[in-house]
């Protein structure tokens, strides 16, 4: 290694003799740090998207890597963010990929103390066999002044402000079909 | 907003940079503040005070934008005789029945307007059901279902353009408001008069043809009793000013949540149905007909309500919903009253809900009095949790609060759970609609892991199943959910049905099964299927207008290309108003859409949301119907009568004009009127939602609850995760200096935060961004709440919102969470049945011994303009 080379891997050196004086920007940076590339310039895709918190609607990038989300940016392109995020979107990469999140069904009996496991097949299944025994259990025809009711008193909702607008559809569909009134999300609360 | 929409407020940052005053008004100082021209800290539960000392000040010095509120709100209507006002009432309007705590409407009405008022007060019980029902009904959020458009009246009601007509609304609304003056101001808001009057000269200087002023507010605006009243006066305030429908104006409100306009527009509501069509209510035998005509009234496009509705019907039933049973009207089921969350929780808590399913919601830690919402969730027979996280609403029955002070034990808590992992937004396909009506599509980057599925997945194939299990029924009962239309495309391993065929319904096709363009072709005869005719276009061609993305650096500064806007890709509702009477804009500057005589049509930056050709001085024909009977002047099409209302001659259950009241739980009374609170407002009596007495000393203090920065609602979406969890670590209250030196806080430790309902326990925040107010003769102390907290997740503590009563608004069913009375002392909170007995004593001290039954009778804004003064405030949903 000669003198120059080895003086070259000296910051203050690169700042001193440098086009960088005050030592914030190419004099600080390490050979190491030079030969590193962004995960987001070798992302495998990048998928548009929109931010999950608040109701501004940031444009979001997704980068994918191997099935797996490696990073969330803002997206330059949307005219109502203009690539911003603010601590939260910018934050998302760990909520999608938070160790905590649940992967599994869980389970917790009537009277029980602990969660246990349950497929999610069956979940689903229960969980219609409930709503068909509770609305047949709690079906009204008519009310005491003999009005058309056409419904169950025994099915409630809450939810809905955090998700898609087709899932809110098929959930109003569905619960309206099935004669359920008391659906509720956040809008009021 | 800087707080809680800091990226949209480049915007308010963008417009000072250009010359826009930026007031913020807020009981709490914050980083809008910090940014804003000018902090107006003000009480907490008194800004229709302020707006209405505002309003005061335009009319008393008629600097009112005259011909635009002459030609396009009803300032020159004729209202009814019988009409007696809060003034001659000492705080209630005529028509109150004082036993059933509710208005009848009749006496608001335009002259010679009563009986079709009565008629067209939406779908209301009919006589026959007797005065307990019509009670009842009251509760039924009649006023939220105007969403679409105002309800019903006749055509064109009596008019005095000179406007000075005693009984016309303009003079009505200046004796109505005349008390509010900037000495009333101080002493009701607590804001001192010269700052007032800086405000009233900052908005009204920035305001007329060639400048507008804008409102944004959140939360802090619309939780309280009086929540729709307080927009209503924002409402009045703006079209006095002329500055709706224009660029650089209205009343913007900033929501909380990716996807909250959406669940209201496709309402998981109890009471609408998709596009703000009502859920129908309970009759002996109503037909479609009756159901319409009873909402619809006959002129504006509301008027063509059948068509939507059928459209629904079609959507959803299919080839089975035709003409001769009256598209199977029949299959909805009716509604008979209050059917919103705090009434289901307390049925859940009677025993009479058995099944509870909790879909990306956290009301364990997140409703107002949670401890209602954790009894309700202890007897119920089923719940299912659907959640990215473990949250409290799943895990009550392992560490609700109730089980450390004894009211409860896990092991006789019989409720069956069920936790189903949920997809995130990176795992799905699907569109969220943003605060200003934006439908943005996100595209599914990655697989959801294990058990994770989307929402949408989970109804459908739920749906399905219950399908299955019914198919062999011949129960009449059955029919609706075995004639629904459930055939969608399903993709991949999971059997993920497609997004894109669910919004293909909701925009709508014809009879073919082409897109449908928009909503104007929507018919009344089923020739045309639509999911939502808001929506109606939104796959219009074919094509996915929800996922254009091009860059808002390659189109123009309204960006029409990036997403789509509801209805018919409008960004700014109601712009006919930014021309002038005769077509043309108000200025140049603010020139927005306009008449092209040449072309004979509305032209513009935006689409025009007005017929496209029909010219300024179009005369309707006497009779006509729908859009038909609109003027070529009458810009709000949705209204009967083609006006913007100042004066709601019906449709509100808490009066035609918004009233100074005191919130449910405050320092002070009404220092306007006898009557001290919304006498019209929600009150649920009930041994765990005790409200404090009015007065007294055991409460002093007004806390208010918000939003931090870095984190979302209940917590679910942040509290679990290590960067937001880093930069706000733990539960704190804010206070200012001086009620620390009165209650022994110290900075950095613990207070005890007491209402009659619980206590909890923060750090404590020692800060002058909280400022002692004088509000008639004493100071009233305020102390901030953030909310977001509960047992679980990386950062912890106890959930502000156990702390408030559940009281609403008696319009929307909103909880008032921004304006409440507290106790705060030193050191952390006892432990287990010692909480029980600090509130019981608080109780005790209170007056409230021996009856939880204590109900009395009795905001602010973040904001910003393009040139002139807004106001703005702090989040919440």
């Amino acid at each position: 290694m000669g003198l120059k080379t080895w003086l070259d891997h000296w910051p203050v050196y690169r700042q001193l003799t440098g086009t960088d004086p005050l030592g914030r920007g190419a004099a600080s940076k390490s050979r190491r740090r030079a030969e590193l590339t962004p995960r987001t310039a070798t992302a495998e895709r990048v998928v548009k998207s929109v931010c999950p918190y608040c109701a501004v609607g940031c444009g979001q990038n997704v980068y994918v890597d191997d099935g797996t989300v490696t990073q969330i940016e803002g997206d330059p392109d949307s005219p109502i963010s203009r690539g911003r995020l603010c601590p939260k979107g910018a934050a998302s990469e760990q909520l999608v990929n938070s160790p905590t999140r649940e992967t599994k069904v869980r389970y917790r009996r009537p009277y029980g103390t602990e969660w246990e496991d349950l497929d999610l097949d069956t979940a689903l299944d229960m969980i219609a066999d409930r709503v068909i025994q509770t609305r047949r259990r709690t079906w009204q025809d008519t009310d005491e002044h003999g009005r058309y009711l056409n419904r169950t008193m025994g099915i409630s909702h809450l939810g809905g402000a955090t998700l898609d607008n087709e899932e809110n559809y098929l959930i109003k569909k569905l619960y309206t079909a099935l004669g359920a009134i008391q659906i509720e999300n956040q809008a009021r609360i | 907003m800087a707080e809680c929409h800091p990226v949209g407020f480049q915007w308010v940052m963008e417009a000072k940079r250009r010359g826009a005053t930026v007031i913020h008004v807020d009981p709490r100082f914050t980083r809008t503040s910090a940014l804003a021209d000018a902090h107006v800290p003000l009480r907490a539960g008194s800004d229709i005070a302020f707006l209405g000392g505002l309003i005061n000040y335009v009319l008393t010095n008629e600097l009112d934008f005259r011909e635009y509120v002459v030609e396009y709100t009803n300032a020159a209507a004729i209202v009814d005789q019988e009409f007696q006002d809060t003034e001659d009432l000492d705080g209630l309007f005529s028509g109150f029945d004082q036993e059933s705590m509710t208005y009848n409407p009749l006496s608001w009405a335009y002259e010679g307007a009563r009986a079709t008022a009565a008629a067209g007060h939406r779908d209301m019980p009919k006589p026959e059901a007797g005065a307990a029902a019509a009670e009842e009904e009251a509760g039924a959020g009649a006023g939220e279902e105007a969403g679409s458009g105002g309800p019903p009246v006749p055509g064109k009601p009596e008019r005095d353009p000179t406007l000075q007509h005693p009984r016309c609304v303009y003079q009505i609304l200046k004796r109505h408001f005349s008390r509010y003056t900037p000495d009333v101001v101080e002493q009701i808001c607590g804001v001192p008069k010269d700052q007032f009057l800086q405000v009233a000269h900052a908005v009204t200087r920035s305001s007329g043809r060639d400048k507008t002023t804008a409102w944004v507010y959140s939360v802090g605006w619309t939780q309280h009793t009086v929540g729709v009243q307080y927009i209503r006066t924002a409402a009045i305030l703006q079209l006095l000013l002329g500055n709706i429908g224009r660029p650089g104006g209205g009343i913007l409100a900033l929501r909380g949540h990716a996807s909250i306009q959406g669940s209201t527009d496709i309402p998981t509501l109890f009471n609408l149905l998709p596009g703000y069509i009502p859920m129908p209510h309970a009759h002996h035998d109503e037909t479609l007909e009756e159901f319409v005509e009873s909402d619809a009234g006959s002129t504006g496009f509301w008027g063509n309500m059948r068509a939507y509705a059928v459209s629904l019907l079609k959507a959803w039933w299919g080839p089975h919903a035709t003409e001769d049973n009256d598209y199977c009207f029949g299959y909805l089921p009716r509604l008979t009253g209050d059917h919103g969350t705090y009434r289901t929780v307390l049925d859940q808590i009677a025993g009479k809900v058995q099944g509870y399913f909790v879909i990306g919601e956290n009301p364990a830690v997140g409703s107002s009095n949670a401890k209602l919402q954790r009894l309700g969730l202890a007897n119920l027979e089923w719940l299912v949790v659907r959640d990215l996280q473990m949250i409290e609403t799943a895990t009550f029955w392992q560490n609700a609060p109730e089980l450390e002070t004894g009211e409860l034990e896990t092991e006789r808590i019989g409720t069956e759970v069920f936790f189903l992992p949920a997809a995130s937004h990176t795992e799905k396909d699907g569109t969220f609609t943003n605060t200003q009506r934006l439908l943005q599509w996100h595209h599914k980057a990655v697989e959801p892991a294990g058990d994770r599925r989307s929402d949408l997945w989970f109804y459908y194939h739920l749906g399905r199943r219950i399908r299955q299990k019914l198919a062999t029924s011949t129960d009449p009962r059955d029919r609706p959910v075995l004639e629904l239309t459930w055939q969608y495309p399903t993709e991949g391993d999971h059997d993920e049905p497609s997004a894109d065929a669910v919004l293909r319904e909701i925009s709508g096709v014809d009879a073919d099964g082409n897109p449908l363009p928009g909503y104007t072709q929507l018919s009344d005869d089923g020739s045309t299927a639509c999911g939502c005719w808001i929506y109606c276009g939104c796959y219009a061609d074919g094509v996915n207008q929800t996922a254009r993305r091009k860059p808002g650096s390659e189109q123009s500064w309204v960006a029409p290309e990036w997403a789509w806007a509801w209805p018919d890709n409008r960004r700014i509702i109601y712009n006919r108003a930014s021309a002038d009477p005769d077509g043309r804009p108000w200025s140049e500057r603010k020139a927005y859409v306009w008449w092209d005589r040449e072309q004979g049509r509305w032209t513009g930056h935006d689409t025009p949301d007005f017929e496209a050709t029909k010219p300024p001085d179009f005369e309707p024909e006497p009779g006509a119907h729908a859009q038909h009977a609109l003027a070529g002047t009458d810009a709000f099409i949705m209204q009967t009568d083609g006006k913007a209302w100042l004066y709601v001659p019906t449709g509100l259950l808490d009066g035609p004009l918004p009233t100074h009241y005191e919130p449910e739980e405050s320092p002070v009374d009404n220092l306007l009127y006898g009557q001290r609170a919304n006498p019209a407002r929600r009150l649920y009596r009930h041994p765990a939602n005790p409200y404090q007495p009015r007065g007294g000393d055991t409460f002093p203090y007004v806390f208010t609850t918000y939003r931090l920065t870095e984190h979302h609602t209940a917590g679910g979406m942040s509290r679990f995760l290590p960067y937001l969890s880093e930069l706000q670590p733990e539960f704190f209250c804010e206070v200012s200096p001086e009620l620390a030196a009165e209650r022994d806080l110290e900075h950095g430790g613990w207070a005890t935060i007491v209402t009659a309902r619980t206590a909890v326990e923060a750090r404590v925040l020692v800060t002058e961004r909280m400022r002692p107010l004088r509000v008639q003769d004493r100071v009233v102390h305020q102390v901030g709440v953030p909310y977001h907290w509960g047992p679980n997740g990386i950062s912890t503590g106890d959930a502000g919102n156990e702390l408030l009563p559940a009281v609403l608004d008696p319009n929307v069913n909103i909880q008032e969470s921004k304006a409440s009375t507290c106790d705060v002392v030193p050191g952390r909170r006892p432990r287990g049945p010692d909480l029980q007995r600090l509130v019981a004593d608080y109780r005790t001290r209170a007056g409230m011994s021996g009856s939880t039954d204590t109900a009395t009778n009795g905001a602010t804004t973040d904001s910003t303009t393009t040139d002139g003064a807004v106001m703005n405030r702090r989040t919440g949903a």
